[in-house]
């Protein structure tokens, strides 16, 4: 952009050599500002200038852009020894330079980010990954206690807090275990009895969706379900918490914080998954025996019948008791994330992930090990 | 003012240095805190207040040095003496961190439930007692989410001293209140050191606050100590950034509104 081409400036050269700039009309930050190194192709055209100097008076109105412009020209001036004039600025450019030069740019309070080569960033979160293992297992520990004061009747929390979160995470979780298992069952029925059709045997639906959804399935989206809902509920909880200073009130208050927020929340699930569990199992079951007599022909008294013979008090044992592992990886997972969550929004966004991921993470490790020791042990 | 030596200090800071990974947030920080005095810990963001509240109160790990709170040696308390500890020390923090969860009143109450065997009666009139310290008696049945920021603070005052400690820290008592309900804390605060023999530490950066209510002033700046003691010698001192300070506050006292407004133009 040639200088000609923008209507805010006018330029006059003046015989004892000094550069006349006048600005005129509107100095708006919405609007483009001469790019850096105009003023160079306008010394390059002019004869030599000793001296720049402004007229302002039929400017309209000036915003930072001004001041932004009048700073590119100062510089350029002290660069090449030619002498500004300020004078003829309007009132207040001269006073706001001032105030922004004299205050100096901030030091060490910015955190500086930066994001390392590949190999050293994988090796810092390996070593953050090992060294979180300690405080993991401390907090594991801290829990184990905390049930310990809790059996002894010496843990501080206000059971009141335990019924309302017993609330939340049990029937208000109702209508959403309810959908899902029921989707689950209807699944597990239409699947299986695609292959026993072909042997005409497709009463042993009843077998197959009793046994799996009581003792297998009923758990495992109970476990999930309940790692989205309240797993992350509890690390956003805690996490907030942290970020308002509230962990540290209790902590400077003497209460200890695994007694009074963790404790009731893993004893809510603890007390809840396995209800949850038995229940799930119970609607997949249902959604099997719908489809198998409206869809499969098989009358309502047979597929009764064939389930009560195919379920026993160990499906329901051991589906119950995986339940309640589950129920302890998700309440454990969300509280120590939420627990161990920065002091930003971002940071509770970011526990609260973790939370849900570590749940399933952990989940899957104690359904496969559950899975292959019951095999082992015959049960 | 009796002479230091005589007084005896409630904590003693000895050589204290702590780092946040490799950036020293405190260098070599050497305090002392005596018996029933207000101290004003002043200083920019990120100069180490926060950092000093934190490891004082047992939060955070310092990496050297010596601190003594109470007689108690910090560093050689496990858990549960630390928290024995923390029952004598009342905190009142920057937004007043009430449970969200729980009223005004079960927030000022809770640490009489949990230290104390006093029945409920007793309990409901010592905290009604703070409430009304704190001119809050009309929203104890409020839940913090439907308080305003000075309401909050002065909750969060009188849940820090409803045990009566005998040291109480405030972390940024005037910051985003008005001047009118500052100045109103800052009277308050004063008054609960007369009435229940305090010993007080606040941090601040607000200058006419810290004159206001300090005996001693400790002004910290990158991590240093750069000087402590009484209002006077704060006056007096002469090096640069103390004056920088005293002055631009003088400054902004001289001038107020337009007046201000055609200041900056003119």
């Amino acid at each position: 952009m040639t200088l000609e081409n923008d209507q805010r400036l006018n330029f006059a050269m003046l015989d004892d050599g000094t550069l006349r700039i006048s600005l005129l009309g509107k100095w708006d930050l919405k609007e483009k500002l001469p790019p850096p190194k105009w003023l160079q192709g306008l010394v390059n055209e002019l004869e030599a200038i000793s001296k720049i100097k402004f007229d302002s008076e039929e400017i309209d109105t000036w915003d930072t852009s001004l001041l932004v412009f009048i700073g590119r020209v100062d510089k350029f001036c002290s660069e090449n020894n030619i002498t500004l004039d300020m004078s003829g600025l309007p009132k207040g450019v001269k006073r706001l330079r001032e105030l922004a030069e004299a205050i100096p740019p901030f030091e060490d309070t910015a955190t500086h980010y930066s994001q390392g080569p590949l190999l050293s960033e994988i090796g810092k979160t390996t070593l953050e990954l090992y060294h979180g293992i300690p405080r993991n297992l401390e907090f594991i520990g801290e829990v184990v206690l905390s049930f310990g004061r809790l059996f002894r009747n010496k843990a501080q929390f206000r059971s009141v807090d335990l019924m309302l979160i017993i609330q939340q995470v049990g029937p208000n979780a109702l209508p959403i275990v309810s959908l899902v298992s029921f989707l689950v069952g209807l699944i597990l029925a239409y699947m299986g009895a695609a292959q026993l059709e072909r042997v005409g045997v497709q009463i042993y639906i009843a077998d197959l969706v009793g046994i799996g959804m009581i003792r297998e399935v009923g758990a495992l989206m109970t476990g999930i379900i309940m790692a989205g809902r309240t797993g992350a509920s509890f690390a956003a909880e805690l996490g907030t918490m942290q970020v308002n200073e509230e962990i540290d009130a209790f902590k400077t208050l003497g209460i200890s914080t695994i007694d009074f927020l963790v404790l009731p929340r893993v004893l809510a699930l603890m007390l809840m998954i396995p209800l949850l569990t038995l229940y799930s199992g119970l609607v997949g079951t249902l959604a099997g025996l719908i489809i198998g007599v409206t869809v499969f022909d098989i009358s309502l008294f047979e597929y009764y019948q064939q389930t009560i013979q195919a379920l026993n008090l160990k499906s329901f044992g051991v589906g119950i008791f995986k339940g309640a592992v589950y129920g302890v990886v998700v309440a454990i997972s969300g509280c120590l994330r939420g627990m161990q969550c920065g002091r930003s929004a971002l940071a509770v966004g970011e526990a609260t992930t973790s939370a849900v991921v570590t749940s399933i993470i952990y989940i899957v490790i104690t359904a496969s090990a559950m899975t292959v020791a019951l095999y082992k042990l015959g049960i | 003012m009796t002479k230091e030596e005589d007084r005896n200090a409630v904590i003693k800071l000895t050589n204290l240095c702590t780092h946040y990974g490799d950036v020293l947030a405190l260098d070599d920080i050497n305090l002392t805190v005596y018996e029933k005095e207000i101290l004003v810990v002043m200083g920019h963001s990120g100069s180490g207040k926060s950092t000093l509240f934190k490891n004082v109160l047992g939060l955070m790990q310092h990496s050297s040095g010596t601190m003594e709170v109470l007689g108690k040696d910090l560093s050689k308390l496990n858990k549960k003496s630390l928290y024995d500890l923390r029952r004598n020390i009342g905190v009142a923090f920057q937004n007043g961190a009430l449970f969200s969860s729980l009223t005004v009143r079960e927030n000022v109450e809770l640490p009489l439930h949990e230290h104390t065997k006093l029945d409920n009666s007793t309990i409901q009139i010592m905290t009604r007692m703070k409430l009304g310290l704190m001119n809050l008696a009309d929203h104890e049945d409020l839940m913090p989410a439907q308080l305003s920021g000075g309401m909050l603070k002065r909750a969060g005052l009188a849940r820090a001293v409803v045990m009566d400690p005998k040291l109480l820290f405030f972390d940024e008592p005037s910051a985003g209140l008005d001047p009118v309900t500052s100045a109103q804390l800052d009277t308050l605060i004063l008054q609960l050191r007369d009435a229940l023999n305090m010993t007080i530490v606040i941090i601040t950066h607000e200058m006419e606050s810290a004159f206001h209510v300090a005996d001693r002033i400790t002004v910290l700046d990158k991590g240093k100590q750069i000087v402590t003691g009484t209002k006077d010698e704060i006056r007096l001192c002469e090096d640069e950034r103390i004056v920088n300070m005293l002055n631009r506050v003088s400054a902004i006292k001289e001038v107020d509104g337009d007046d201000y407004i055609r200041r900056l133009t003119e």
